[in-house]
């Protein structure tokens, strides 16, 4: 296919001597050596070299010489005229010419453009202080290379794929390194939270500081960088400053040559620009809509394009699928395709937390679409293959996600599996427990319950990740006595019961939803409608003020703080306090009603005031006219406190014994706010005649001439039940205690959704008096732990809204108004 | 008389950046004819609804939103964003429309998005 020799030579420039430059020409001088004469012009002094092994020379692995790709000898003997730091700045394409910096001007037949990408610096100010470097070339490594002999802080912004590396390498050279990201994890483009949780803790494991939802205000420094400064206020003091925030295609040259250019230099799919003798590849090109990063789709353009200008049928380049690993040693990473959240029909997921390992293949049509392996990435290019040609994994769906070494054999059924294992087989990683042990327990010590399980051997009391095994094992070794106690997992995604899930959370210290799935081992990658609301308000009760709520995790009506309707709208209700309120508080609200044309204002069983029919749009000015007049959210909506209901008491009745309503007004205000694991309504009666039906709220108190009756547990709906009386006190000040001590309690204990005469049936009502009345020091402890939690959430949701917090939560994303279509058939 | 016309051009409406749809989250977009629920998956996939529960009309873009499925708010009936589907033993189906994502922008198809 070589032309005929003897033809004269057709002039071949080169713009950019990267690593699509370099790859270019090897596949053309392999296929047409005799074609072109060749000139290359490259920005950097230096011959072509492997750019994607900048990040080992950087940590020291390699050094400049193990990463050239093309040496000297390699130009002369392909005859290539390269003219190294030159750069070009212009081109002429009626002249077909290019002209140089220096001045001199080359004459071509065809012109490759490969002048790669540049990358993104954040305009903040000082970011071009000295002591700023990117991460591209050998120069930038020189400079940080530099700048950590002297030592110091190192700050990296960016905590994708170069930024890590980089801070990886500096933290190697002994520099004090911090890495800022905007977003809130690492690598979100190529990881699921869940891998970047694992990535996180490796990489802090290096002693690296990792500051995720970190965006970057100014760098400081009088003539040279000092320190970094952060939006929320934050200063870290830096001594270099790498920015790795992304690359940007580079298409200045070919824009002022009047090429189609978009986010890159767009090209067919045989890399021709919009001018039939310039081609253009790598990362400087858009090819149907994308660009390109990494170095395999750039390998792919660059045979099709070689084949193209050796005038050989090339097959057209259709895009890349991508795969990314992290070159950390010791990190082991690996993505590829598209790894959507989710849909288990469509995943398989493996996580061992005792390994640190996390595997999700994801699923469509019996295909491969996308995989993230974290910890053992060994059969990531077995994925990748089956996922670039497409097979039809249904054969071997079962056993996929244990890789291709175990493939073949037949699949059993978990109780099945474990039967057939032999009496020295590892049950519990974590603790070291065989077999033979549990089984021996179980018969030699009457265990019948997995907790008896747990307290006799300790296997499945660390991670839990076992547990599903030692069921097994009960259920083999009792037969039908075990399934007779059957636990209830908290849902499909994991064999924990909730109060395993926070026992968990507490003693392992997680903090975040990716590391509970991760180190609870749960098998889907994020979890459903079912346990991440419950999840969430774990680590709310948990770690108060130090985990970050996550709203999508909520349901509507906590969301946006205000209840749905069957329409859709939204009703209001501002607290009353201890149902009291004022001619001012009604007059706004009628105001408020009047305004919005709010359809419908009803009184609610609670002693306040719901506005029905309120548009989704219209909430946060409601709430800004009632905050105004005083009011502030009445948490109508939340598994929290609702209702303080009250009667008169002594204030004006001639019965009442006690302050009811001062008491109502004082309990409303101190437990407000709080998030519980269902709803919470209270009440207070001011005599044993109980106008305020405290006897079947979660708590009441019954005012007496002596002092104050606690009652737990009652309710009045689905199910009813009268309370139970959990002691008697002298004081206003102990009924607030206790009762706050008790809404602690079952914060703490209780599963989500459980009102609290559910937990007080499951825990006991024995336990909660010894815990809430009989043990002083506890109790103050408890209320200790309330204020805590308190202090976090005690501000008004509604104020905050209506000042524009989450402000895109209540508007549409756009809104098309009716135009006039025009009638073309006049 | 009337002229029966074959639509043919396709009109994508910028509907603005997918940076303001909350992760796991969704936006409406609202048209003189319906209110259409855009939502953004974990993995930044969007999806395009008539944003009425195929079951009581309730509106989806306030649901929960789980892989490429959707919790109705009202009564909790699972919606499959790529087809419309209620899911498991529900029956229902409500109308998917073609939405597609561009650098980084999420654009409706009105010609269709809009038309009765």
């Amino acid at each position: 296919m070589t032309q005929a020799a003897g033809l004269p030579r057709r002039k071949l420039v080169v713009l950019g001597n990267g690593m699509a430059a370099g790859r270019v020409l090897e596949e053309l001088f392999a296929r047409a050596p005799e074609r072109y004469d060749v000139t290359v012009f490259g920005a950097e002094p230096r011959v072509n070299y492997d750019r994607i092994m900048l990040s080992p020379v950087l940590a020291g692995d390699k050094s400049f010489e193990d990463i050239v790709v093309h040496d000297d000898a390699w130009y002369q003997r392909h005859a290539v005229d390269l003219r190294r730091g030159e750069t070009v700045v212009g081109i002429d394409r009626a002249a077909r010419t290019v002209a140089t910096q220096a001045g001199a001007v080359e004459a071509y037949d065809d012109l490759v453009i490969a002048v790669g990408s540049r990358p993104i610096l954040i305009p903040v100010p000082g970011h071009d202080l000295p002591g700023v470097v990117t991460f591209r070339d050998l120069d930038d490594v020189n400079a940080m290379l530099a700048a950590s002999q002297l030592g110091g802080n190192a700050v990296v912004i960016g905590g994708g794929l170069l930024g890590l590396e980089a801070a990886a390498g500096l933290a190697l050279r002994g520099m004090n390194t911090t890495v800022i990201h905007l977003m809130p994890t690492l690598m979100e483009r190529q990881l699921d939270p869940n891998a970047a949780y694992l990535l996180q803790k490796a990489i802090e494991k290096r002693g690296i500081e990792i500051l995720t939802s970190a965006n970057t205000s100014a760098i400081l420094g009088d003539g040279r960088v000092e320190a970094v400064r952060l939006e929320d206020g934050r200063t870290l003091p830096a001594d270099l400053v790498v920015m790795a925030v992304g690359i940007r295609p580079h298409v200045a040259l070919a824009r002022d040559a009047g090429l189609e250019v978009k986010r890159g230099v767009v090209v067919d799919d045989f890399m021709r620009t919009s001018d039939p003798s310039i081609f253009a590849v790598g990362e400087c090109v858009e090819h149907r809509g994308n660009c390109y990063g990494l170095v395999a789709p750039l390998y792919e353009m660059a045979k099709t394009l070689a084949a193209s200008l050796a005038g050989e049928p090339a097959a057209p380049y259709a895009g890349s699928a991508l795969s990314t690993k992290l070159k950390v040693t010791g990190v082991d990473l690996f993505s590829a395709g598209d790894f959507s959240e989710g849909d288990e029909r469509d995943e398989i997921v493996l996580r061992d937390p005792a390994r640190g390992i996390y595997k999700r293949v994801v699923l469509r049509d019996n295909r491969i679409v996308g995989a993230v392996l974290y910890g053992d990435t060994a059969d990531g290019s077995w994925y990748f293959d089956m996922l670039k040609k497409g097979t039809d994994i249904a054969g071997l769906r079962d056993t996929l996600i244990f890789g291709q070494a175990n493939q073949g054999g037949g699949v059993l059924d978990p109780r099945a599996a474990v039967a057939a294992l032999s009496d020295d087989a590892e049950i519990c990683g974590c603790n070291g427990v065989c077999k033979g042990v549990i089984t021996q327990a179980i018969v030699a010590k009457g265990l019948s319950s997995l907790d008896d399980v747990r307290a006799q051997t300790k296997a499945s009391a660390s991670c839990g990740q076992c547990t599903s095994k030692v069921e097994a094992l009960l259920a083999a070794t009792l037969g039908d006595g075990y399934a007779a106690n059957a636990r209830k997992p908290m849902c499909k995604c994991v064999d924990l019961t909730h109060e395993e899930v926070r026992g968990f959370i507490l003693s392992k210290e997680l903090k975040s939803v990716p590391a509970t799935m991760q180190e609870l081992g749960w098998k889907t990658s994020c979890g459903c409608p079912t346990c991440r609301p419950a999840l969430n308000y774990y680590l709310v009760c948990a770690w108060p003020g130090e985990y970050r709520d996550d709203a999508q995790s909520r349901y509507i009506n906590e969301r946006v703080h205000a209840n749905i309707q069957k329409d859709g709208t939204f009703s209001v209700i501002p607290r009353m306090w201890g149902g009291l309120t004022t001619p001012a508080e009604l007059r706004a609200i009628a105001d408020v009603a009047d305004r919005f044309k709010i359809p419908t204002v009803k009184v609610t069983g609670g002693q306040r005031i719901d506005l029905l029919g309120v548009r989704k749009e219209d909430l946060p000015a409601v709430w800004a006219e009632l905050n105004a007049a005083g009011m502030v959210s009445g948490q109508a909506y939340a598994k929290g406190l609702r209702t303080v209901k009250t009667c008169v008491g002594s204030e004006w009745c001639r019965f009442g014994t006690q302050d009811s309503t001062g008491l109502g007004v004082k309990l409303e205000r101190f437990l407000c706010g709080s998030w519980t694991p269902a709803k919470v309504k209270l009440a207070v009666s001011g005599c044993p005649r109980n106008c305020a039906e405290a006897t079947v709220k979660d708590f009441g108190v019954v005012c007496v001439e002596s002092g104050y009756d606690i009652h737990i547990a009652g309710a009045a709906g689905l199910h009813v039940r009268a309370t139970d009386l959990l002691g008697h006190v002298e004081t206003e000040e102990e009924a607030i205690e206790c009762i706050a001590a008790a809404m602690q309690l079952y914060r703490e204990q209780a599963a989500y959704l459980d009102r609290v005469w559910k937990w007080v049936e499951k825990a006991g009502l024995e336990k909660v008096r010894a815990a809430i009345m009989d043990d002083p020091e506890n109790r103050r402890a408890l209320l200790e732990r309330f204020k805590k939690s308190q202090r976090a959430v005690q501000r008004d949701p509604w104020a905050e809204r209506a000042a524009g917090r989450e402000a895109n939560e209540f508007t549409p994303l756009a809104v098309l108004t009716p135009i006039r279509r025009r009638m073309a058939a006049e | 008389m009337s002229i029966v016309m074959e639509q043919v051009d396709t009109w994508w409406f910028d509907c603005g950046p997918l940076q303001a749809i909350p992760v796991r989250g969704a936006r409406i977009v609202r048209t003189p004819r319906r209110d259409i629920a855009v939502f953004r998956s974990a993995n930044d996939e969007v999806f395009a609804l008539d944003n009425r529960c195929p079951h009581k009309g309730g509106p989806l873009s306030e649901g929960i939103v789980h892989g490429r499925k959707v919790a109705c708010p009202l009564h909790n009936w699972i919606i499959d964003l790529e087809t419309g589907q209620a899911t498991g033993a529900d029956k229902g189906c409500t109308r998917s429309f073609p939405v597609k994502l561009e650098n980084g922008r999420v654009y409706l198809d009105m010609g269709i998005a809009a038309a009765p």
